[in-house]
Order: C-alpha cells, then sequence, then structure tokens
C-alpha cells in the first residue's frame, strides 16, 4: 500500500498512470451526469412549493461541494508539500485551483439564477452563504494571481501554500454560514433524513458523483501537465521526448 | 419546466459551457507545454 503511494508520488510514475486513469475517471462520471441529468430534468417529479426550478439543485449542489473540496484539496496539497516537501502535492495544488474556481463561479451563478424566482432577488450582500463562497471565489483568484506573479517555483509553492492554509478557514465558514447565522439560503438538505423524496435525492447522487468523477479527471489532466512543466529539465522528460512514441 | 425554463436550461448550459472550456483549454496547455519542451529538446540535441 505505501509503496503504491510512495511511486504515485514520483511525478514520472504519475505522468503514465494518469494518462491511463483520466478515461476511467471521465467516462463513469459523464455517464452518471448525463443520468443524472436527465432524471433530474425529466423523471423527477416537480417540487410543490417551488415548482420547476428546484431542477437547479442537480447542477447547484454539486458545483458548490466541488467548490469546497478543492479548495480543501489545495490547503491539504499545500500543507504537504510545505511539511514534507512533496514536489507533487504542491503540483496538486496549483493544479486544482483554476478547477475549483470554474466550479465556485458555477455554484454562484447558478445559485443567483435559482435565487431571482424564489427570492426575487440575483444577489443579497446581507447572507452569510452567499457572500462566503463570493469570497471563495476571490481567494481562487488571489492564490493563482500569487502563483503566477512569482517566477521561481518553489517560492510560489510557498507563498501560494500559506495563502491556501489560511484560506481554508473560510470553507468552513461557507459550510456553516446557514447554521451558525440566519440566511435567506437553505440549510443542510441533502443528507439530512426527511427533507428530500428518494426520487429527488437518486438523481443527485448520480450528479455529486459524477461530478466528482470528472473533477477528478479533470484534474488528473491538469496535474500531468503542471509535472511536465516543473520537470521539464529533467532526464526522464527528455528521454521521453525523444523517445519515437513519445508520451503526449 | 413551466414558467422557469429559462432559468432552469440556462444554468444547465452555463454548467456545460464551463467544463467543456475548461477542458479545452486544459488540453491546449498540455500540448503547448509538451511542444515548447519538445523544440529546447530536439534544439539542444542538434546543437550538441
Amino acid at each position: 500500500m505505501w509503496k503504491f503511494f510512495h511511486q504515485l508520488a514520483s511525478p514520472p510514475h504519475y505522468y503514465r498512470l494518469a494518462a491511463i486513469l483520466i478515461p476511467w475517471l471521465a467516462v463513469p462520471g459523464l455517464l452518471l451526469i448525463a443520468y443524472g441529468t436527465y432524471a433530474g430534468l425529466f423523471l423527477v417529479s416537480v417540487d410543490y412549493q417551488q415548482g420547476d426550478a428546484f431542477r437547479i439543485i442537480y447542477v447547484h449542489v454539486p458545483s458548490a461541494y466541488l467548490s469546497m473540496m478543492a479548495y480543501v484539496m489545495m490547503a491539504v496539497g499545500g500543507g504537504i508539500g510545505l511539511i514534507w516537501r512533496m514536489k507533487l502535492a504542491h503540483a496538486v495544488a496549483a493544479a486544482a485551483a483554476p478547477i475549483g474556481a470554474a466550479f465556485t463561479f458555477l455554484a454562484l451563478v447558478t445559485g443567483s439564477i435559482w435565487g431571482r424566482p424564489m427570492w426575487g432577488t440575483w444577489w443579497e450582500w446581507g447572507d452569510p452563504r452567499l457572500t462566503s463562497e463570493l469570497i471563495l471565489l476571490f481567494l481562487y483568484f488571489g492564490y493563482m494571481a500569487l502563483r503566477s506573479s512569482i517566477d521561481d517555483t518553489a517560492k510560489a509553492d510557498k507563498a501560494s501554500a500559506v495563502l491556501a492554509l489560511v484560506g481554508v478557514v473560510n470553507v468552513v465558514i461557507v459550510h456553516f454560514s446557514v447554521e451558525w447565522w440566519s440566511s435567506l439560503h437553505q440549510g443542510q438538505t441533502v443528507f439530512k433524513k426527511g427533507t428530500m423524496d428518494a426520487d429527488m435525492r437518486v438523481p443527485l447522487f448520480a450528479m455529486l458523483i459524477g461530478f466528482t468523477l470528472v473533477f477528478g479527471a479533470m484534474l488528473a489532466r491538469r496535474l500531468r501537465t503542471e509535472v511536465l512543466y516543473r520537470e521539464r529539465r529533467t532526464r526522464w522528460v527528455r528521454e521521453m521526448v525523444l523517445a519515437p512514441e513519445g508520451g503526449k | 419546466m413551466g414558467n422557469y425554463g429559462a432559468y432552469v436550461w440556462s444554468c444547465y448550459g452555463l454548467v456545460l459551457i464551463v467544463i467543456v472550456l475548461s477542458e479545452w483549454r486544459a488540453r491546449v496547455r498540455h500540448k503547448q507545454v509538451y511542444r515548447d519542451i519538445e523544440v529546447r529538446i530536439k534544439a539542444l540535441e542538434e546543437h550538441q
């Protein structure tokens, strides 16, 4: 088991393994999303309070969950990189940032679109969930801006890891904001008993798993590029590029 | 979709566009990085 993780942390091993891994994550993920979308849009009954607008949750909830998961991944990657100086951990954090930012943007926009017919407003500045999620988006932007402003990769890794670790407090605030403060946003629904009908819940779980698998494939692809860039002066990259079959 | 069609479809459409664009950008960046490395290594090989 430890040997597997040790090998996985080796850049050349990861680079080759990821090429095999990506379709195994992407294909089942896309199939689950296809099922979840079809069921969520056409099979599930209309919600008695929200009407058809509730169908937005099938894309909003997975986006919101991934927006937080990607940031936690960045913080964990940054922390491991700082403590154990594992090169791949910093690369994971760097690769996760743009994907996390994309899902945070989607969570904010789909939430806003849902809010217009349900709350009568696109945005509410006083709402803790909305505001903390917007801060999360700014943290992603700050993280990426900080990385791109430092030419030295090792220094960029350290500085951005500190930002990721400090900013992870905001993920806790995003998650618990609906419980700690009065919020327009509804409270915990997905994992709470009796809040959702089973017919509505099954496509949502399919979407959650599907989005997670697709996120994994997207991360694996970006991480492959990050590894290639960081290792561009190493022997294994030179040998791979010069090999007749290449290693794209 | 009742009166909510525009809200629902725009959300699903936006998610599709953002995921496809993100993946496309990642592929382009990978090809670019690989090509840059390839050019540099082959130039070095010829020089030696």
